[in-house]
């Protein structure tokens, strides 16, 4: 019967993992095409410097550590979440083989202090979990409180973080009747065959008394029960995070690899419309040097999601809506509508909505709706002062300010609907060369005064 | 010193046959607006006290295109990189100063990109190397010596351009109680002006961002607040005008520092 059970458990599991493994997979195709809707822009240039700012900012969290409670007790989240991640394995391969403790007979004495070291960890994470859960909801921390964060965004925080703490309980759970089960061996030969004497674990323990009183049987179908709660959760969690904010914990290593690691002041300049300038300049026929003719054709500026890059695209998958962006940004804290979270979650559900089109209607489909106009205003994207102060805020070297611009690009030279004051200022440059209704012969006026008044 | 100041232009230390180390990028605020031409005048001033051999572009200068950039009006942007870097280049200029964070950032990270490529340095950047090289002495730390100062960082000179300890080095050299504002360097608040904003209004909101950056620097006691950019000059000394602070609290470029402290 028991040989029966671990047969079929160990069928169970295999299957699960395929399906896991499936389903993840899907995800990520389509999260992956969905990004390379965007436009080509070369980002592989300095690999070195591209490696260390990948370890400094997604290995070693620097910037979470500008705000440090959060920073430590993210850390503590982080290296718990990749550390155990190690026991997982040990779980896969147990499910697999139909073994149990697998690691014990290779590791023997510094098992029972992984294990310990483990259950640190995860009292850590509870502890830190728990935290953010009350810091989440309570008004302690306005950047929670904002619009953007009202229904999915604040219960999708929620779910994961409890999530967490249920994982953590599992484990505990698991390990507290291994430890009971250890002792056991007199009452069935299988107890004694499989649960190897790995000791009381450090937290687990605390929890012995409460399972003391069961027979061994009952035992472990409570062991077992906690062991496919703890691997159903982490393949569930796997999946959810494809749907989530919460992919930032993949999605952190490619988007800091990535980063734009030109001075933050830079802003990308247009060689469709150089080529327009050096034409109308009278400095080329257009046909030397500049891009094909094909390459000048299309939108100027960003509309849509398919109008920016894909590490813009990139960026908006990898936000996890934690807000310091939206915080430091002074038209958000002087009260304007702009929210440089909301742009990065208004293109990554846009950015979702087309892909999800795209599956179900082919690869042409238009559905009418656009990432400027649908999503973000001609409001929010005017506050901006492109102060740099989101783009320095992130974590994880997300850019909302190069969204923000894409699309005023869309607005000037699309639309040509900037606000009257903008094109009195853009006529007073064509027609001045300077922002201000000043006549150009003026320009050098301040010498002239400084030379007279010297001379008086 | 001699009361008659010396201001060259390229267009006649070309015709002279003579090349200036150094191009003075003066910007449409520095050429037209009141308040900050006193800062050309003062920067004007300690080039000539340190005998630097400068110039600047005079009537040929025009707006360098950046508020039109970041307007999203990238034709007119490209329109005026491409005349000034014609220019630039037909004068064979290797290296510019200017006293403009957006001019700087401009000319300095996008003009390369279009066939533009000198050596750009902030003002704040000019002093400190003459303060470095000992050209700039300030005896005693001249009349500001104690006096309680902020400086404000410019978004474009910041976190832009990470330059954050030039202006502090020439602040330094003044003797003066240097204090930070609660959000500095890194952290800094902008002034309300960059990216366009000093050409339109600010859209509906519950306060101006020029006033809440005005009263983190009032805060601190400081009876001087520095900048080193138009904009923020601008949007500062409206913001203690209109906390009636005015008579009191001044906002003073560092150039305008430097020069007073040296009596030019």
């Amino acid at each position: 019967m028991e040989q029966f059970l671990q047969i079929f458990q160990q069928l169970c599991f295999g299957c699960l993992l395929i399906a896991a493994g499936i389903l993840i997979y899907n995800r990520v195709k389509f999260i992956r095409r969905n990004i390379l809707l965007g436009k080509p822009e070369d980002r592989n240039d300095q690999p070195g410097k591209r490696f260390k700012t990948m370890a400094m900012m997604a290995l070693g969290q620097k910037q979470m550590f500008d705000r440090p409670f959060a920073g430590f007790m993210h850390f503590t989240i982080y290296i718990g979440f990749l550390l155990i991640n190690l026991e997982v394995l040990e779980i896969v391969l147990d499910g697999l083989f139909g073994t149990h403790r697998l690691f014990y007979s290779f590791l023997g004495g510094l098992y029972p202090f992984l294990i310990h070291f483990f259950e640190l960890l995860a009292l850590g994470v509870v502890f830190a979990c728990a935290v953010f859960i009350l810091r989440r909801n309570s008004k302690l921390v306005p950047r929670f409180q904002k619009p953007e964060m009202k229904g999915w965004p604040a219960l999708d925080g929620n779910i994961i973080l409890i999530w967490e703490i249920v994982l953590m309980f599992a484990l505990f759970t698991m390990n507290a009747t291994d430890s009971i089960l250890q002792t056991r061996g007199d009452e069935s030969p299988f107890v004694a065959a499989h649960y190897p004497e790995a000791g009381k674990f450090a937290i687990s323990q605390i929890f012995i008394p409460i399972y003391e009183g069961l027979s061994a049987k009952t035992l472990i179908y409570v062991e077992r029960f906690s062991w496919w709660i703890h691997i159903i959760g982490i393949f569930s969690f796997a999946i959810y995070i494809t749907y989530s904010k919460h992919l930032h914990i993949a999605l952190a290593f490619p988007n800091t690899y990535f980063s734009d690691l030109k001075a933050k002041g830079e802003m990308n300049n247009m060689e469709s419309v150089t080529n327009e300038v050096k034409i109308m300049l009278g400095m080329t026929n257009g046909n030397e040097g500049g891009l094909p003719v094909e390459d000048t054709v299309g939108t100027f500026g960003a509309k849509d999601v398919t109008d920016l890059t894909w590490k813009n695209l990139l960026d908006a998958y990898s936000c996890t809506e934690c807000g310091r962006c939206t915080s430091v940004c002074p038209a958000n804290q002087t009260g304007k509508k702009l929210s440089p979270r909301k742009i990065m979650m208004d293109t990554r559900d846009r950015l979702e909505e087309v892909g999800q089109g795209i599956d179900d209607n082919g690869k042409d489909y238009d559905d009418g709706k656009s990432l400027y106009g649908d999503y973000t205003t001609k409001e929010e994207l005017m506050a901006c002062t492109t102060c740099n102060a989101c783009v320095e805020a992130c974590p994880i070297n997300i850019n909302p300010l190069d969204i923000i611009l894409q699309q005023r690009r869309f607005i000037a030279m699309e639309e040509s609907s900037t606000p009257a004051a903008w094109n009195a200022m853009f006529s007073n440059i064509e027609n001045n060369a300077a922002p201000w209704a000043f006549p150009p012969t003026d320009r050098f006026k301040w010498a002239d005064e400084l030379k007279n008044k010297g001379e008086e | 010193m001699s009361n008659t100041l010396n201001i060259p232009t390229m267009e006649e230390m070309a015709a002279k046959g003579q090349e200036p180390e150094i191009l003075f990028w003066v910007g449409c605020a520095g050429s037209f607006d009141d308040r900050y031409k006193r800062v050309t005048v003062a920067f004007i001033k300690i080039l000539n006290a340190v005998g630097v051999n400068f110039a600047v572009l005079g009537p040929e200068e025009t707006c360098t295109g950046d508020p039109a950039r970041r307007a999203g009006n990238e034709f007119l942007f490209q329109m005026q990189a491409v005349s000034n870097i014609e220019v630039l280049n037909a004068y064979k200029i290797k290296k510019i100063v200017t006293a403009c964070p957006h001019c700087f950032n401009t000319i300095k990270n996008e003009y390369p990109a279009l066939g533009g490529n000198y050596e750009v340095i902030h003002h704040s950047q000019f002093l400190q190397q003459l303060i470095d090289s000992g050209k700039i002495k300030v005896k005693d730390g001249g009349e500001f010596k104690g006096k309680k100062i902020t400086f404000h960082d410019s978004c474009y000179l910041g976190r832009a351009n990470d330059i954050y300890e030039a202006p502090r080095k020439v602040l330094e050299k003044l003797d003066a109680d240097l204090v930070e504002m609660k959000n500095c360097k890194k952290n800094g608040l902008c002034c309300g002006a960059g990216g366009a904003q000093m050409f339109k209004d600010a859209e509906k909101g519950s306060k101006e961002i020029n006033i809440k950056r005005t009263e983190e620097a009032l805060s601190t006691g400081a009876k001087i607040i520095a900048s080193g950019c138009p904009f923020c000059m601008t949007m500062l000394s409206d913001g203690v005008k209109n906390k009636e602070r005015e008579n009191e609290v001044k906002v003073l470029d560092l150039a305008e520092l430097i020069a007073t402290a040296n009596g030019l």
